[in-house]
């Protein structure tokens, strides 16, 4: 794939397509026209469907039949997730900088496809700049006639809201992210119901990631045949690789869906920094099991089916590596207080278990713990997994299982060599 | 109420409108959180009768304020420097040593980690990650301006980014004092 679909389509030369006059020079809003004046926002959904286009947050649940599950009562909701937070992800942020008319265009039209006359944007607290500069972009396409009432002189009215996060990575979780609109606590409720049928306020609701939504206007403009043609079978589309760690030119790589682990971080990404050993892939940042370098993993397509198969999970693809200077224990014990300061407390297992497991973690990287610590710590991870409200409580445990499984001598190193300091991983 | 019960309503009136007409009429409380952001362009603290003020707007107790300035972590109970430097020291920023970069940081200010100058003008917080782990090391300066991103930093750029930072002695109050 030479052609950038989500990075800066329309900008295959340098064009600044975050203006909106040469966004629609090239072609910009004529999918979101074509759709508001002549289709019904049921033959959008079919559309979607047929595209085989999953969700890029990291389920990766078919967006088509997400949005036709909604409940028939009004109003609906339609709410874009760019509460980015995952640790290696930094994917959305690229294209709300540098192709944020392209995302404006996919909420609308997802907007109109689930007839919601209310979209909100909810972009993490941090992305405070580029938030301003978002509503900034909104107010043009009010003055510009593409939200407001009578869209195009139908009877078709939409407005669009960015909700500023404050700084807490659950509420990336869908329904934490309502209750977040909704001026609430940023805690997962239970489901069912579903946002489909009880959203925000209640109401039939579509969260659908940036990413996501920046794939509709290209399916909508040039149908879902030429997307299916994109990657695998399972897989379809373009998709952006948040590359980090120890890469030797680490950024987003955007890509079909399907190229292997080994093409994008040595034919791509230049290999790893310095010229080291590759020790361990994160391919979910920190939410998804660590995967060994070895040639069956780095052979692995990178699709929501084969990541699968050798153990771990594509997610948002936010690819961590980590070179042969890493220590694991360490690296799982990062993740560890990331989720310890981001669980948000509402169940046990959780709030508990990453407090218990950070701890321990941080006993075995001080050099003080015993045979037993490790133990104990495996006991804790068990005890969480599967046991929690939305999915954060199993992914803190993930890299300490498949830590401990794969790199157990990097724990056990701190129990046996007492007092001697470790590597420094800062290289 | 009186007067100095209004912080809010006598100087941001219309942008608390502008707020508060994003939210369905009867979901006023969604506006809590933007109009906290608000508040701390007030100087970079939620104080109690800020609080008040905000539960009388929404219609809300000030308990339920409360909650949201304790859950999220871009609002602030206790006072800090005027710029707050949250440098990521998540995984990722972590390979590409931004651990060490932190340690620099606290030591061109004479502080450690969570602490503020002496001078009240930075507080150095070490922060989860910021979406912005391919240009490590990285920092947000979160002050009653808003937050800005500085990315692929070094200590001298640092510098003069604390030079530019801080405010122009008013010569006269701190000579005075």
């Amino acid at each position: 794939m030479t052609e950038y679909l989500l990075l800066r389509h329309r900008n295959q030369g340098e064009e600044n397509i975050a203006d909106l006059d040469t966004y629609l020079a090239l072609g910009g809003f004529e999918a979101y026209k074509n759709i508001v004046t002549t289709m019904t926002p049921e033959s959008v959904v079919e559309i979607i469907k047929a595209s085989g286009l999953r969700g890029r947050g990291g389920a990766g649940f078919p967006t088509g039949l997400k949005w036709s599950f909604l409940s028939n009562r009004f109003p609906r909701y339609v709410v874009a997730n760019s509460d980015e937070s995952e640790p290696g992800t930094f994917k959305d942020r690229e294209i709300l900088e540098h192709n944020p008319f392209q995302f404006l265009e996919g909420l609308m039209i997802c907007a109109y496809a689930a007839q919601s006359e209310v979209a909100y944007n909810y972009c993490r607290g941090e992305f405070w700049e580029l938030t301003h500069k978002l509503e900034e972009k909104v107010h043009q396409l009010n003055d510009y006639g593409f939200l407001g009432t009578q869209i195009f002189n139908t009877d078709y009215s939409l407005q669009v809201y960015h909700h500023l996060g404050a700084g807490a990575y659950i509420c990336g979780e869908e329904s934490a992210l309502l209750e977040s609109i909704e001026g609430k606590l940023g805690q997962p409720r239970l489901k069912p119901p579903f946002p489909a049928d009880r959203g925000l306020y209640q109401s039939p609701t579509v969260v659908n990631n940036t990413e996501t939504l920046t794939n509709v206007p290209l399916i909508m403009s040039r149908g879902p045949d030429w997307y299916k043609s994109i990657g695998t079978e399972k897989s379809c589309g373009p998709k952006i690789m948040c590359l980090s760690g120890h890469a030797k030119h680490p950024g987003n790589y955007e890509t079909e869906l399907g190229i292997t682990f080994r093409e994008l971080i040595y034919d791509l990404a230049g290999g790893i920094k310095g010229d080291r050993n590759l020790k361990a892939i994160m391919p979910s940042g920190a939410s998804a099991p660590i995967l060994p370098a070895n040639d069956e993993v780095l052979d692995t397509p990178l699709t929501y089916e084969d990541v699968p198969n050798i153990g771990s999970q594509l997610g948002s693809a936010s690819i961590i590596l980590l070179d042969d200077t890493v220590d694991i224990s360490w690296a799982v014990n990062k993740t560890m207080k990331f989720f310890k300061h981001e669980s948000c407390g509402k169940c046990t297992p959780c709030r508990e278990g990453t407090y218990w497991m950070s701890h321990l973690l941080g006993r075995i990287n001080s050099n003080v713990a015993e045979t037993k610590d490790i133990k104990l710590l495996e006991e804790v991870a068990n005890q969480v997994t599967g046991k929690c409200l939305c999915p954060l409580g199993d992914f803190s445990t993930s890299a300490v299982v498949s830590g401990l499984e794969l790199f157990r001598e990097d724990f056990d190193f701190h129990l046996s060599n007492g007092n001697q300091s470790i590597q420094d991983v800062n290289i | 109420m009186s007067k100095e019960d209004n912080i809010l309503v006598t100087k941001y009136g219309d942008q608390i409108q502008v707020i508060l007409d994003r939210y369905p009429d009867d979901q006023k409380r969604s506006a809590v959180m933007p109009l906290l952001f608000l508040a701390q362009r007030e100087g970079l603290q939620i104080t109690d009768v800020i609080m008040d003020e905000i539960a009388n707007i929404l219609g809300v107790s000030t308990t339920q304020v409360a909650s949201i300035v304790g859950f999220y972590t871009l609002y602030y109970l206790q006072s800090g420097g005027r710029n707050r430097i949250q440098i990521c020291t998540d995984l990722p920023c972590a390979l590409r040593g931004s651990d060490d970069f932190a340690n620099q940081v606290c030591d061109t200010l004479g502080v450690k980690i969570g602490e503020t100058t002496e001078d009240s003008e930075f507080t150095v917080e070490a922060v989860m990650c910021l979406a912005a782990c391919d240009k490590a090391p990285v920092f947000q300066i979160h002050n009653s301006e808003g937050i800005s991103y500085f990315e692929n930093q070094t200590i001298s750029d640092v510098q003069s980014l604390i030079d530019q930072l801080v405010k122009v002695p008013e010569i006269l109050e701190e000579d005075d004092k």
